[in-house]
This record gives structure tokens, C-alpha cells and sequence, in this order.
């Protein structure tokens, strides 16, 4: 097993956010806001949604060298269960379901003479025989077996606490629900896209279905590790000015003034240049095309989030300005409360709700930053796979004639889910924790 | 009898299907007559104002047999006739004038503004008129203020522009909600001589909406009282508070702090827990760009006073006369200088942690008991945060039997410990206040105006709650307050506060019957009197 840069600092969040929830287990005030979330429907569904993507991006985080392999690359977990999507490369553009490709071309028939044709995909759809009239029949069936091996797998799943009796364990219904659109609809995918290429294939014949999937771990990881370094920055820098005012305040209004002025496009263009130039001296490290782009996205990560942190910076002063000023801040004062476990326990929960909007906010402005930043070239790596870099390409493919626009859908379909999933959740989620609306409903 | 000028019956408002605010109501109002509304705060009073102007807010549901003005159904009128009755045959003054003024147009644009829906006047005849209303309202020169914005002016002569605009009309029906709520004493008697005086000049009717039976009882006609949006009693003034016959009215008037009651205090001396001499605090004013200080604001001049143990002290002066900074810079909270000397122990010149371990000397209770509790802790936390801070030696076992007993104290049941500070009422709020500040065994508890966002029955029995303290734990009190009946009630030494300096103190008996400074003696001539013949 090989752990790549960004790999670490995934593993190391998520064991962070487990010990956290091991710490605030059973504390009274966490758990009242857990319940209700639990209740909210589309709290479990569209966290059902988010968790699914994580477990993509998670297996796509393990990564190793298969052995008896002769080019000595280095795949993912998720890479080595889709070998076939990744290898069944055809010539060039190709449509959803299609069994040829989308150009014509000149095709040499059996008999010798050449034809001016539509010739057929090397693996998509080259299982039919007559693929004209087979076709839609086969995809029917393979819909329905998907289907009802989904749905056996629910079922199974539905049994298992039943035969167990007794403690069986309570699952929402709305986590039914979600798991009875996403599980069928997964082995669907599965098996259609053994035989077909579901979303098509881009210009050099890769499946567009495989690459929207390999961008779900990029766009993860450029929304949270980003976000990651951002946070603290944002945080302790905003509640120190506004809480202390006087010549911190100075200093970090003045670091921060300075910082936006620079154009951030500069910034991250100067830090890629100084990677690649890094890399490019120390070639012995960075042997693989995967480590390379890997570091690359780390780098993207660490200057968008040095570059992004004075906005909500600059919200949390102003917040932290008008909290100090109330009157449960003097109490605590009066109380003779250190000023450390003021900023703690009556500044920083009562900016939270600023910090969770803000940072869903974010999270679908880095993913959507990111696709601009490849647009001139300083995003992540053009080897690596990625939505901006797929709607960077789809560019081009737009200004085609017959338009190829299934690049373009298959990243706008995944980002799309992604990013509302993670903003309804966080609606939710903002209002559990708010004690004051907790009466309402 | 005359017809009435206004007529409700059978008025109900629910809030989204299920809350219902005003409950079945009924009443007339006849012209050139003072019909007052009381009840305590979120009785109905206000809403069932807005219900017969049609500006309910979208999720209130409105039922009514009757709302008539004069033989006009209001019922039956459209939003855009109703537009042509507001503003003209019914006025309206609403509580905060700070909030009710346009503050980028001037006040007699926001005057003639009215004039210009209402009638068709040409605009010198306009201008004549705004003058007209400006001096009805007794604003003093009118000429000059009619270019002046509303930050301009103080907030009694607010209140007077909001009744100039509501005068322009030339209503038959005036309704004033809480008119004088946020004024000062001397300002508020000012604005009630006024509206008796325009009533009587210009016979309209006016409709007054309030919480406070003194102010009531001194300028009505006919009473109602309102209790959870239903009324539960209406009369003529002089029987309704001579012979109330509901029993909420009677609590209600027996839940009034009353002057009287300062004459019965003991006067015994005992030895002086806090001493402050020759205090001061200013606010500096820096100008330019080197920020040099050009002036200072004296918020504090130069105060000297010294509080009994296990006595209270009332600092009473209007809003603005520096007592909230003096009571917070007290505690430290603002930078003052002086001598304050508690216990023995010279408070100014601590700083860091010697200060932080003096704290426990001195408390202080807040005024709005919402904003003085942070909405995301547990009750039980707020009221053990001193205790951690300042005894860690004691583990959460402790913590929390302490805390339990705190709030016996303070009469909450044990269960709130577990429940946020948004699931109380004002009153409960103020008393969770008051076990925080016990927690930490304090010598002198600051209360910064703790009942005057209260209702008048809570309002007593927090000032019950505090004096039954005050006899267990031979607790000090520093009484800050606007409000001369509580004053008498529970202080029993008074000083009185104005721009930043004491300008009387002594015994309650003393400045309340024989007040000496000419201040004084007009802050408790404006004081709103019960009018009773017993």
C-alpha cells in the first residue's frame, strides 16, 4: 500500500472527526441537536447521498501497486474494481449507449474495398450481434437484472436485523428510502457500464462515467482540505481582532488588507510554478505520473486556502465586535472568567452558524474555482481527474457540430448532487444547533 | 349618549391556525373621549390595534362581526381605501420613536408627506401647515427644526414630531400604542399634558394602548384590561380602579410598587461595605489624524458614595445621566478611576489575576434579561460559569448540587438546569441572572434596571425575590433605576444621579418626602400617580 500526500491528511481528518464524536458522545447538549437531524428527512437523505460519495472518494484514497503488473502504475482500490471501465478505452467521441462512434470514418470491410462509415465501438456495445435492433432490448434487461439485484441486496438487508430478533437495530425510513434510490441505482450503473459506456466517451476514448467517478475524490479533497487549512486561519485570526481590538486587531486587519489586495490568481499561479520546478529538481521523488499530480493538488489545496480565509476572516470580526459588546460577555467577565474561555465558550459558538454557511458556501465555490483555475492551466494536474478539468475540456466540445455534450452532463449531474446534498445538510444542521429555533417546529 | 366613533365586536386573531393572540373582543370608543387599553406584554393590546387598521402581518388570520368607523365598515373596505382612512381619519403613534422616524428625510418632509396623500395643498400652504402642527406639538422653534433630522433631536421631541404626522390627518381617532414605554419620566408626563391638551382642542378621540395603570389612571376616560386576548373588565376610570371587580385587575393593582411603602424601612446603621470616592470616567473625543484628545465626555463626574451591608442603594436619574457606567465601571468592565474600596480592599489599580480572584466581591444583574444569557448554553452551565472560574478546585459533582441549590433559591424548578435560556419568560430569565450572580458569594450585587423590561407583576416579584435574598445572605445591593416607585419599595438609601454628577442622597424616607434639589423634586412631580380615593 502506498499512502499519497493528500491520502494522509484525508486518513488523519477522519480519524480527527471520529475521535471528536468519540469525545461528545452522550454529552447532553450535542445529542438533542443529533435527534433532530436524525428527524429531518432531507437531513438523512441528503446525508445518506454525501456518505455515499465519501465511500467512493475513500476507496479512491487507497492506493497500491498491483502486482504482476507490467506498467508499474500505481491504481486505487476503486481503480482496481473498475479495471474494465479503465482500460476499455475506445478511438475517440462516442455517445451514451452508443455502439459506434460519433464520426464517420473510413472502414476497411472484409471483402477489401474501404467504406465512408460510423464504425463500431471496440467494447461498447460489442457484445449485439445486430446492435440496431438488440439494443434497446439489451439495455432493458441489464436495467432490470441491475435492478433486481439491488433491490435483493436491500431486501437482504431488510432481513438481516429481522432474523437477528430481538435487538434488532431502527433504521429511519427516509434511510430506507435514500438507500432504495441509491443501492438499485448503483448496480444499475454497474452493470450497464460493463457492456456500454453509460456517459459516453471524451476525445481520446476514456469512459466519461469513469472520470466523473475518479473526480469525486479531487472535488472532495479540494473542498474539505482547502477548507481545513482555511478554517483556523479564518477562525482565530477573526475572533482574536474582534475580541482584542488594540494593535492585534491592527496587525491582522493589515495582514489580511494586504493579502487581498495581491490578485490571488498570482498567488496560486507563482506556488504551481514553484511545485512543478520543485519537482522537476527532485525527479528521483516524483517517479509516478500519480504523485506528481497528487502533490500538485496539494499545493491547489494549501495557496486556495491561504488565499480564501480573509473573507470569512473578515465576517467573524465584525461578529466577534458586536458579541463582546453583550451582555453575557461582560457578565463572564464580572464572573471572573479568563478571557480564553470567554473566546471559547461564548464567542466561538455564537460565530459557528457564520463558519458552517460560509463553509458549505465554499465548498461548491472551490469545486466550481477549481474548474477556472485549470482553465488557464494552473488548476490541478491535466492528468489528474477532475470536473474542472472535464468541463474545461467540454469547452471545446460544446463549439462542435453535432455537439458532444455528454462531458459537460456527467459532471454537471455529479457536482450538482454533491453540492446540493452538502448545502441541504448544512441547512439542517445550521438550524439543529441553533437553540433559539429548536422551539419552532 | 353620542354614536361611537368606533366599534368593534366579536374580534378574534389567530397566528398561523393555531395561536390565537386576541380572543372574541368587544368594545366602542366614542368620540372626544380617552379609552385606554392595558395588559401586560403579549396580552393582545397591540395587535388588536393593527387588526382595526388592516395591517396584520400575512400569517394573522382575522374574524370580526363588526369593525366600524363611524358608519364606515372597515370590513368591507379594500387595501386601497383603507390607504385614504389610515393616516387620515384614524392616527397613529407608535412606541419607539427612534425606530419610527425616517432617518435620511428630514422631519418636516416626513410631515408634509401625510399632507401631500391626504389633502391637495399647494406647497406654501403646505409648508404654513407642517409649521402649524410643529408648534401645536410644542416643539420648540419650529422653523429652524423643520430642516432638522430625526438624529437631531432628543427622543421626547421625537415623540412630538410622530404626533405632529399623526395630527396632519386631522384624525377623529388618534390611537397612541405605548406612546411614552421608552421616554424618561419628566419627558413622559411633557407628551401626556400634550395629548390631553390637543384632545381638548380638537375633540378627536384617542385610543390609548399601555402596560402602566399609573400613567392610566391619570389620563383615561374608560379602562379595559386585557388578559390573554380577552378583555376581562371594562369601566369608567374612577370605579374601574376604586372598585376593580376581576381578580386579574385586582393583582394587577396590587402588584404596583407603591410610594408609601418607603416610609416603613429600618434605619438602622451598619458598616459600609462599599466606599467610592471622588469617581470619575470619562470618554475621550479624539479628532484629526494624530487622534489627539480635543474633549472629553463625562459620563461619571466625580461621584462619591458608600453602601451599608446587607443594605441597598438606589442610584436613580433619567436615561443618559451616567448611572449604568457607573455601576459597570464598578465591576471593571469600564475604565473608570477613583477610589473603590469594597470590603476592606482597594479595588482600582488591580489588574490580571489579582482583579480576576476580587471579582467574587461584585456582580452585576443586567436589564434585558435576553441578551444577558448566551442563547447556546444550558441554563445549568451559566449559573455553575462562575463557580468554575473562580473555585476550580471543586469537581462537576459539586458543581451541580450547587447549582441546584442555586436555583431553589431563585424558585426555578431543579429541571431547568437541563433546558436553554430561550425556554423562559423575562421574569425566569432575570432570576437565572440573579443565580449566576449569587453563584460566586458575592458582597454586592450591581442591578442595572432589572425590572424594567418586566411586567408590572413580575416586576414584584423579582423585587420580593431580591429583598428575601438580601435577608438570607445579608447581601448589598447598587439599586440602579429610572423608576421612583421601585425605588421606594426596596431601597433604603437613594442617591440621585444627573449629567454625571450626585446631586442629592440620603435615606428613602428623607429624598422621597423631602426631596431638596429642585431635580428632584421635579422627577417626582412627573411620577404617574395612582389615582385612588382611599
Amino acid at each position: 500500500m502506498i499512502i499519497l500526500w493528500t491520502d494522509g491528511l484525508i486518513y488523519l481528518l477522519i480519524t480527527v472527526m471520529l475521535a471528536l464524536g468519540w469525545h461528545l458522545r452522550g454529552k447532553e447538549h450535542i445529542k438533542r441537536p443529533l435527534q433532530k437531524i436524525a428527524g429531518s428527512k432531507i437531513a438523512i437523505v441528503s446525508l445518506v447521498v454525501l456518505l455515499f460519495f465519501v465511500l467512493i472518494g475513500l476507496l479512491d484514497s487507497v492506493h497500491f501497486k498491483p502486482k504482476n503488473d507490467k506498467k508499474n502504475e500505481i491504481i486505487s482500490m476503486l481503480d482496481d474494481w473498475a479495471t474494465p471501465l479503465r482500460e476499455h478505452g475506445e478511438k475517440t467521441y462516442s455517445a451514451p449507449f452508443a455502439f459506434t462512434l460519433y464520426s464517420k470514418e473510413m472502414i476497411m470491410q472484409t471483402d477489401g474495398s474501404m467504406q465512408w462509415d460510423y464504425p463500431r465501438l471496440e467494447f461498447g456495445g460489442s457484445h449485439l450481434e445486430n446492435p440496431e435492433t438488440q439494443r434497446i432490448f439489451d439495455i432493458l434487461q441489464k436495467t432490470a437484472y441491475g435492478l433486481a439485484q439491488g433491490l435483493g441486496l436491500m431486501g437482504l438487508l431488510l432481513l438481516v436485523p429481522t432474523l437477528r430478533r430481538g435487538n434488532a437495530v431502527r433504521v429511519a425510513p427516509a434511510v430506507l428510502l435514500a438507500l432504495f434510490i441509491i443501492v438499485p441505482l448503483t448496480s444499475i450503473l454497474i452493470h450497464l457500464s460493463a457492456y456500454y459506456h453509460v456517459f459516453g466517451t471524451d476525445k481520446v476514448g476514456e469512459d466519461v462515467f469513469y472520470q466523473a467517478v475518479k473526480s469525486i475524490r479531487t472535488g472532495l479533497v479540494i473542498g474539505t482540505l482547502t477548507t481545513l487549512i482555511m478554517l483556523p486561519m479564518a477562525i482565530i485570526f477573526g475572533i482574536l481582532a474582534g475580541f482584542f481590538q488594540g494593535w492585534v486587531d491592527d496587525v491582522i486587519q493589515y495582514i489580511y488588507t494586504t493579502l487581498n489586495s495581491i490578485p490571488g490568481v498570482l498567488l496560486i499561479a507563482a506556488s504551481i510554478l514553484m511545485v512543478q520546478v520543485y519537482m522537476a529538481n527532485h525527479e528521483a521523488a516524483f517517479t509516478s505520473v500519480i504523485v506528481r499530480s497528487d502533490m500538485r493538488l496539494l499545493f491547489l489545496c494549501l495557496i486556495l486556502g491561504v488565499t480564501s480565509w480573509t473573507g470569512l476572516c473578515r465576517l467573524l470580526r465584525a461578529e466577534t465586535l458586536k458579541l463582546r459588546e453583550m451582555e453575557y460577555v461582560q457578565a463572564a467577565t464580572a464572573l471572573g472568567v479568563k478571557q480564553g474561555a470567554i473566546l471559547l465558550r461564548h464567542i466561538l459558538p455564537n460565530v459557528m452558524h457564520i463558519v458552517l454557511i460560509s463553509v458549505v458556501l465554499d465548498f461548491s465555490s472551490l469545486v466550481l474555482a477549481e474548474a477556472v483555475l485549470s482553465y488557464i492551466n494552473i488548476g490541478v494536474d491535466p492528468t489528474s481527474y477532475s470536473w474542472g478539468n472535464m468541463i474545461n475540456g467540454a469547452r471545446l466540445e460544446m463549439a462542435r457540430e453535432p455537439i458532444v455534450w455528454w462531458s459537460l452532463t456527467a459532471a454537471f449531474v455529479f457536482m450538482f448532487t454533491l453540492v446540493l446534498a452538502a448545502n441541504l445538510f448544512a441547512d439542517v444542521v445550521q438550524q439543529a444547533f441553533d437553540p433559539r429555533r429548536s422551539g419552532n417546529d | 349618549m353620542t354614536n361611537p366613533i368606533l366599534v368593534v365586536e366579536q374580534l378574534s386573531v389567530t397566528f398561523n391556525h393555531r395561536q390565537t393572540v386576541v380572543d372574541d373582543i368587544s368594545f366602542a370608543i366614542y368620540p372626544g373621549e380617552t379609552f385606554a387599553l392595558v395588559g401586560e406584554s403579549g396580552s393582545g393590546k397591540s395587535i388588536t390595534a393593527l387588526s382595526v387598521l388592516g395591517l396584520l402581518p400575512t400569517n394573522a388570520r382575522l374574524k370580526a362581526d363588526v369593525i366600524k368607523l363611524q358608519d364606515d365598515d372597515l370590513l368591507k373596505r379594500s387595501e386601497f381605501e383603507l390607504c385614504k382612512i389610515r393616516g387620515r381619519r384614524i392616527g397613529f403613534i407608535f412606541q419607539d420613536p427612534m425606530s419610527s422616524l425616517n432617518p435620511v428625510m428630514t422631519i418636516g418632509s416626513q410631515i408634509e408627506e401625510v399632507l401631500k396623500i391626504h389633502f391637495n395643498l399647494p406647497k406654501a400652504v403646505a409648508k404654513q401647515r407642517v409649521l402649524e402642527l410643529l408648534s401645536q406639538v410644542e416643539l420648540p422653534e419650529p422653523l429652524q427644526r423643520i430642516k432638522a433630522y430625526p438624529h437631531q433631536l432628543s427622543g421626547g421631541q421625537r415623540q412630538r414630531v410622530m404626533i405632529a404626522i399623526a395630527l396632519a390627518g386631522k384624525p377623529d381617532l388618534l390611537i397612541a400604542d405605548e406612546p411614552t414605554t421608552s421616554l424618561d419620566v419628566t419627558i413622559q408626563a411633557q407628551i401626556l399634558d400634550l395629548l390631553k391638551t390637543i384632545q381638548q382642542q380638537t375633540g378627536m378621540a384617542l385610543w390609548l394602548i399601555s402596560h402602566d395603570l399609573a400613567l392610566v389612571s391619570s389620563i383615561a376616560d374608560r379602562v379595559a384590561v386585557m388578559q390573554q386576548g380577552k378583555i376581562v373588565e371594562t369601566g369608567v376610570t374612577s370605579e374601574f380602579f376604586n372598585q376593580p371587580k376581576h381578580p386579574y385587575t385586582r393583582k394587577l393593582l396590587d402588584a404596583l410598587p407603591t410610594m408609601q411603602s418607603c416610609l416603613n424601612h429600618c434605619i438602622e446603621e451598619k458598616p459600609p461595605l462599599l466606599q467610592v470616592s471622588d469617581f470619575y470616567c470619562y470618554y475621550p473625543i479624539r479628532k484629526g489624524i494624530f487622534k489627539r484628545v480635543v474633549d472629553v465626555v463625562r459620563a461619571v463626574d466625580g461621584v462619591s458614595f458608600e453602601i451599608q451591608q446587607g443594605k441597598t442603594l438606589a442610584l436613580v436619574g433619567e436615561s443618559g445621566c451616567g448611572k449604568t457606567t457607573l455601576g459597570k465601571s464598578l465591576l471593571n468592565l469600564i475604565p473608570g478611576s477613583g477610589k473603590v474600596v469594597i470590603n476592606g480592599v482597594e479595588l482600582n489599580g488591580l489588574t490580571g489575576e489579582a482583579l480576576r480572584q476580587q471579582r467574587a466581591n461584585i456582580q452585576i444583574v443586567f436589564q434585558d434579561p435576553f441578551s444577558s444569557m448566551n442563547p447556546r448554553m444550558l441554563v445549568g452551565d451559566i449559573i455553575a460559569e462562575g463557580i468554575r472560574a473562580l473555585h476550580p478546585e471543586l469537581n462537576s459533582e459539586q458543581r451541580k448540587a450547587s447549582v441546584k441549590q442555586l436555583l431553589q433559591q431563585v424558585d426555578l424548578p431543579e429541571d431547568s438546569a437541563l433546558r436553554y435560556p430561550h425556554e423562559f419568560s423575562g421574569g425566569q430569565r432575570q432570576r437565572i441572572c440573579i443565580a449566576r450572580a449569587l453563584a460566586v458569594e458575592p458582597k454586592l450585587i450591581v442591578c442595572d434596571e432589572p425590572t424594567s423590561a418586566l411586567d408590572v407583576s413580575v416586576q414584584a416579584q423579582i423585587i420580593q425575590l431580591l429583598k428575601t435574598l438580601q435577608q438570607e445572605k445579608g447581601v448589598s445591593y447598587l439599586f440602579i433605576t429610572h423608576d421612583l416607585a421601585v425605588v421606594a419599595e426596596i431601597a433604603d438609601d437613594v442617591a440621585v444621579m444627573y449629567q454625571g454628577k450626585i446631586i442629592e442622597q440620603g435615606s428613602v424616607a428623607e429624598v422621597l418626602t423631602q426631596p431638596k434639589h429642585a431635580y428632584t423634586k421635579k422627577l417626582l412631580a412627573a411620577v404617574p400617580v395612582l389615582k385612588m380615593d382611599n
